[in-house]
């Protein structure tokens, strides 16, 4: 059997994390990390630390190749000097890319360890921190795989369709990062990841195979970065949705800062460029992180935690659960003031 | 002087991705850029292995090295290990060291790269950073994006963001010996020495192509259009 298809159970640290945020989801979907933390200290009573020191990881510079390994390394160090400073030695990382970058430079110090050397070296020269190798590294996804029949029994909401009383169709997309690179360090492994499905099933949604279940969104890197080349990765997501339509999915649920943003706005961008949407309505499909999907069946405030920031509209979402929310909200500002909103949201006119 | 393989063997990544490959094809078949480009990982992997100088140097001239996205798709599907995504990245290493990545169409885009996500990383921490989404280049972000990048203040405020603010939490700014030390890691492990290379290879191409100013110096603002306006057809 190869060692992708093999059925992986990977060890999830239970408690004291050390936070590791993701450019890509500060940027677009800010609250999805803050209502991380909220759920793992208010409602699980993990210690979770958040720190205001690090970083970037630099993976993006580094897989568009502006950044050399030796750097990503050394770039890694500092954000593990952090951990072992505050006295941490699990992380819990929000951003895929980051989470395949620490593994594969884990990986590389232990076939290599003068690269280790070497890192530590740079490390130490640079800022005079040391650090000590962590113990476990997850995903948030992981965490929330975990500790998902805890939240199963904390929740307000089911993921069921409240008029039919049938559990929601959801399909997943796992980043490719999460566990293509190394498929032991993902639950499932590469080719049956079950690190979502599972979390769908344990809320009582319905999770739906689809083909292109395990086709890359199209991030791509420089595909993204330079303007001229986003046909590669919009041409990605659009496999994907074709892929998905037959299954008539109520949302996607996704474990990556830039899968969830690909998918929501490049169904936008090719409902301009096709005229149509793969969701049967002009709004298209939801995308939701789990972060987003667990604090929506914890009954959290959708606006709270950022759903307003979302292209594709998440309100249908909410009416099939039969969510209790205030639309008139969604466009208030902290103070209640109304900042205006949007000229269009969703795919269609 | 060094070989092109000697150069390519110095990173530790070739060894990590290449093993023994049997031109199996499997990569090839999985890959979402073989499916879009006329781009065929094997035979990059198989053109490596064989250790032909004049066609691994060929191969950093081209574009073909520029098209892998880096999903490694690749990596779990090889039946003897093998990482193409890997190699590849090694492959546009030594093209950029050596300044092979300025022959190529999609090469010379590592210079747009440098200045968005490089300037980012160095001036902010981010990788990417709201202010720099600006959504005259970027419509696909939609309107939603739009309303977020003109409100941004309020809106990261409402969902418990820390824009631009001291302290932890998302978008929070980080600080100014957070960013030194940064810089000085860039500067001890060679990520500044890149940067230079970029730099330095894009302007002499920038100058040999004629981007120049009134004192024949390169003019990169010109350079920059250019290469944004640079499509498939151009040379």
């Amino acid at each position: 059997m190869k060692n992708s298809q093999v059925n992986v159970t990977k060890e999830i640290a239970d408690d004291n994390y050390f936070y590791l945020r993701s450019c890509i989801r500060q940027n677009f979907f800010p609250g999805a990390e803050n209502v991380f933390l909220d759920i793992l200290k208010n409602k699980l009573g993990k210690n979770i630390i958040d720190n205001a020191n690090h970083t970037s990881c630099t993976g993006i510079g580094y897989h568009s190749d502006i950044v050399p390994y030796e750097t990503y390394q050394t770039m890694v160090a500092r954000q593990f000097a952090l951990m072992t400073e505050h006295g941490f030695r699990n992380a819990a990382v929000s951003c895929i890319t980051s989470y395949g970058g620490y593994h594969e430079v884990l990986e590389t110090w232990k076939e290599f360890p003068e690269e280790e050397a070497k890192a530590r070296k740079n490390l130490k020269n640079a800022t005079g921190r040391c650090f000590e190798i962590p113990e476990n590294i997850s995903h948030s996804c992981d965490i929330i795989y975990r500790f998902r029949h805890d939240i199963a029994e904390l929740a307000k909401y089911k993921l069921i369709n409240k008029q039919t009383g049938k559990p929601l169709r959801i399909v997943d997309h796992i980043g490719c990062h999460y566990a293509k690179i190394f498929p032991d360090k993902g639950v499932g492994g590469a080719e049956k990841n079950t690190v979502l499905s599972a979390v769908v099933e344990a809320w009582g949604g319905e999770s739906v195979d689809y083909p292109e279940r395990r086709h890359c969104c199209g991030f791509g890197f420089r595909h993204y970065l330079v303007k001229n080349n986003r046909s590669y990765s919009i041409s990605n997501s659009k496999k994907k949705f074709e892929s998905m339509e037959p299954y008539c999915p109520d949302m996607i649920v996704t474990n990556c800062p830039g899968c969830n943003m690909f998918l929501d706005k490049w169904q936008y961008a090719l409902a301009k460029i096709e005229g149509k949407t793969y969701s049967g309505d002009k709004n298209g499909i939801p995308v939701l992180s789990s972060e987003e999907l667990a604090a929506l069946v914890l009954g959290y405030n959708p606006w709270d935690i950022g759903l307003q920031m979302h292209q594709v509209d998440v309100e249908p979402l909410l009416e099939k659960i039969g969510f209790d929310y205030n639309p008139d909200e969604k466009y208030l500002d902290a103070n209640g003031n109304f900042m205006g909103k949007p000229e269009f949201i969703g795919c269609l006119d | 002087m060094r070989t092109m393989m000697q150069k390519l063997r110095e990173d530790v990544r070739l060894k990590e991705g290449l093993n023994a490959c049997m031109g199996c094809g499997i990569c090839t078949a999985v890959c979402p850029a073989a499916e879009y480009f006329e781009y065929d990982p094997r035979s990059i992997v198989v053109t490596v292995q064989s250790g032909n100088e004049e066609k691994i140097r060929k191969l950093i001239e081209s574009d073909t090295i520029w098209m892998c996205g880096q999903c490694m798709s690749c990596k779990p599907r090889c039946p003897r290990n093998n990482c193409p995504g890997l190699i590849i990245s090694v492959l546009r290493r030594v093209s950029q060291e050596t300044g092979a990545f300025v022959k190529s169409r999609l090469g010379r885009q590592q210079y747009l790269i440098l200045k968005t996500i490089g300037t980012n990383i160095l001036e902010t921490g981010y990788c990417v950073y709201p202010a720099s989404v600006v959504p005259e280049t970027h419509p696909e972000q939609g309107d939603v994006w739009k309303w977020i990048y003109d409100n941004k203040e309020a809106v990261y405020e409402r969902v418990g963001a820390n824009l631009d603010k001291e302290g932890p939490g998302a978008m929070r700014k980080i600080g100014r010996e957070n960013l030194d030390e940064l810089e000085r890691v860039f500067a001890e492990s060679g990520g500044q020495t890149l940067f230079t290379s970029i730099v330095e290879y894009s302007r002499a191409y920038a100058k040999e192509s004629g981007f120049v100013d009134a004192n024949g110096q390169p003019d990169m603002e010109k350079y920059t259009d250019f290469l944004l306006n640079e499509d498939n057809d151009e040379k």
